[in-house]
């Protein structure tokens, strides 16, 4: 990892009551690459997850976000709208979490709430319909209409997204953390459900974020097809703690994770087992 | 009778009508079999069997016609909820319906027809249309239901009663003044419901509305307890009194002097500030702010993920909703001239929320409709003389009123369980605004 890092998770330890969800977790996100985490149902990435994004309050441990610019925040001390807003970290849901009632445009107005607040003199201005709220407002709809074309929905941007089929809603929701202008897109399972031509677009879609927008993304993903082909790093967690951390391709061989994350046959079991002993005694 | 009822129906609908009036039966029994009345040794039973067979009949004969001609679907209910098409028609009418209503609005004071009881009707309507335009606010837009509503409708009249009549301001500036406390009255209510889901912030809103209330009667020497306020100023033209003087209102304008001025002048009031209601509404939902209160009402969650603040957008919710409860309280106080804690009961409060999830939530259009049938509609029935010809020279139709109430009130639910007009016009388009279905938009769950 020779590029800056953007998001340094030291020592994340997550308790709910008795459970340890998280133990003393550490790695790093490098700026404007993606980094996948992975690991089999219940290994805590989506606690890891939801500490980033400010949904859960970390028992322990310190999270660093640098900005493009030199600032940095501390996520575990920030509610989690100001770590969208001023940290600039965005994200999906892995049960989708769009506007249903609301139209494509609508979903992506609400994501640019905050520049468009500033805009309208937080309402008193736009009452009085002030000419640069509308300046303003126009910018925000060019935006959302820029995000609804690059992943295809333009066609329906009037439509309630309700109505939109699953794999477009995914797309919707990018689209609409997008439109917050993050430097950090947390994506949380974003190929679950999406069919084989679903998944390459977005991962076509995601690179040309990553390349053409040079944010960094974050995600925690179960398709290893997706993960492989776009990861530039890639950190397992099993358990609540870290068991790889490395480039793909080395995180593919480490018997480690073929046996907590992609099952062996039962033989193999012991072999890994045998090798573990031998490789890393605990 | 169409004649060809298949016999398998005709029993399974005497089955059903015998339910029908077995369910009659348990409820006509104690409530109309039995009477009470007073007698030398004190009260006596009074049982009257033949209104309870009466009844039982009624709903026999009434349910089984109804399944064999009216419902031809086997399960009657099912079908009848929400017919998408009349929905749609509804709104599409709406394209009309407005500006006939803003229209008859505005010239109702000069029919002809309308004398000083109509004319005290529509502005009884229209204070109603401007409470349930306010509260649409926060439990159609924001999703954030609130019981005690009625407490902003008193804090905007106590106020304005109170600052008129001891500091003696015209009810130009009381009126501002009365919705910015009232307004702070919105966000004292809510920071402590802000954590507050559904039916906890219910509660807590029907609570703060009887805390209200409870202060406003408890607190004599500030708001004269149960005895209310009472001289409070008259509305002026503008600083020209409605009085028979030399400086009335007539006098100046070179008029007879009449009554009805006051009320024409009180009715345009109500209407301007209605209409100011409207508009504000209209626009705040286009702006950020309304688009979040939407939001917030569809995904609290994920409103908090794109960096809303949806603490300060409830506050918001709760603030401007309850200026507008405290205009029509300002106008409620000016127009009644005397004011008690007996107007700000609960019931008001359950009767603005019945308009507004009548109307159809979120839906300006539908709180009018809503209203005229809920105030308007019952008030009316005082004038339907027709009914004593049928029901004897002693029947009163205006005792009927809780129960003609609670009718409009099932037969609307069971129609549109939405309300009346349940769709949702979005708020920007790229081509056209297309209306989106009920079962689409959240409710919020506070």
């Amino acid at each position: 990892m020779s590029a800056e890092a953007i998001l340094t998770v030291e020592h994340l330890t997550m308790r709910f009551g008795g459970v340890v969800a998280v133990d003393d977790f550490s790695f790093q996100a490098a700026r404007e690459a993606i980094t996948a985490l992975i690991g089999p149902n219940g290994a805590g990435k989506t606690t890891v997850f939801n500490c980033i994004t400010g949904f859960y309050r970390p028992s322990e441990g310190m999270l660093t976000l640098r900005q493009r610019d030199g600032r940095t925040h501390l996520l575990e001390r920030l509610p989690e709208h100001e770590i969208a807003r001023w940290a600039r970290v965005a994200r999906t849901f892995q049960n989708i979490r769009a506007f249903g009632g609301m139209t494509l445009l609508e979903n992506l107005m609400v994501a640019q709430h905050n520049p468009l607040m500033r805009a309208s003199w937080w309402t008193v201005g736009g009452l009085l319909g002030l000419r640069s709220f509308r300046v303003a407002e126009r910018a925000a709809v060019d935006r959302a209409r820029y995000w609804l074309e690059k992943v295809g929905l333009l066609a329906r941007a009037d439509e309630p997204s309700a109505s939109l089929p699953y794999g477009a809603q995914r797309r919707l929701e990018i689209a609409r953390a997008m439109c917050s202008e993050p430097e950090l897109l947390c994506l949380d399972e974003p190929a679950a459900g999406l069919n084989a031509r679903e998944s390459a677009e977005l991962t076509a879609l995601l690179d040309d974020i990553r390349r053409q927008h040079r944010v960094s993304i974050l995600l925690v993903e179960h398709d290893m097809s997706v993960v492989m082909e776009i990861s530039d790093h890639v950190v397992v967690l099993d358990y609540g703690e870290k068991i790889a951390d490395g480039p793909p391709q080395q995180v593919k061989n480490d018997p480690r994770v073929i046996a907590a994350y992609l099952g062996v046959s039962d033989e193999e079991v012991d072999e890994v087992e045998h090798a573990l002993e031998q490789g890393a005694p605990q | 009778m169409s004649g060809i009822v298949q016999p398998g129906r005709l029993t399974e609908a005497s089955k059903d009508a015998a339910i029908a009036a077995l369910i009659a039966f348990a409820l006509a029994a104690p409530l109309l079999g039995l009477k009470t009345v007073a007698a030398t040794q004190g009260l006596e039973l009074v049982q009257r069997w033949h209104l309870v067979a009466a009844a039982v009949a009624i709903v026999f004969t009434g349910r089984l016609l109804l399944r064999l001609l009216v419902w031809r679907t086997r399960r009657p209910g099912v079908e009848a909820t929400a017919p998408q098409s009349a929905g749609r028609a509804l709104a599409s009418l709406g394209k009309a319906t407005g500006p006939a209503f803003l229209l008859l609005a505005l010239v109702w004071p000069l029919l002809p027809t309308t004398d000083r009881y109509l004319l005290d009707l529509g502005v009884l309507v229209l204070t109603y249309v401007l409470l349930a335009w306010g509260l649409n606010i926060v439990v159609g837009l924001a999703g954030l239901l609130d019981l005690g509503y009625v407490a902003f409708y008193a804090v905007g009249a106590y106020s304005y009663a109170l600052l008129a009549q001891h500091l003696g301001w015209s009810f130009w500036v009381c009126l501002p003044i009365a919705g910015i406390l009232t307004a702070l009255w919105g966000i004292v209510l809510g920071f402590p419901v802000l954590r507050l889901r559904g039916d906890y912030l219910a509660i807590v809103t029907l609570a703060f509305g009887e805390i209200i209330r409870l202060i406003l009667i408890n607190w004599y020497e500030f708001t004269g307890g149960p005895d209310g306020i009472s001289g409070i100023p008259r509305p002026s033209f503008f600083g020209i009194p409605f009085t028979d003087e030399d400086q009335g209102f007539a006098a100046v304008f070179g008029l007879d002097y009449s009554p009805m001025h006051r009320i024409v002048f009180l009715y345009y009031l109500v209407l301007a500030l209605a209409l100011v209601t409207l508009v504000v509404t209209i626009r705040l939902r286009r702006l950020p702010v309304g688009r979040a209160w939407e939001a917030l009402r569809e995904d609290e969650i994920a409103c908090r993920s794109l960096g809303i603040n949806t603490r300060n957008t409830k506050l918001t919710a709760f603030a401007i909703g309850a200026m507008f409860g405290g205009f029509a309280g300002a106008f409620f106080a000016t127009r009644q001239g005397f004011i008690s804690p007996e107007s700000f009961v609960f019931a008001e409060s359950a009767l603005i929320l019945a308009i507004v999830v009548l109307g159809g939530l979120g839906s300006q259009l539908g709180i009018v409709v809503a209203a005229l049938l809920m105030i308007g509609g019952i008030e009316m029935l005082r004038n339907i003389t027709w009914l004593k010809a049928v029901f004897g020279p002693d029947f009163d139709p205006a005792l009927y009123r809780m129960l003609l109430f609670g009718l409009i009130m099932v037969t609307i639910m069971v129609w549109r369980p939405r309300g009346l007009i349940s769709t949702r016009l979005p708020t920007i388009a790229l081509a056209d605004r297309k209306r989106i279905g009920a079962q689409l938009v959240g409710q919020g769950r506070g």
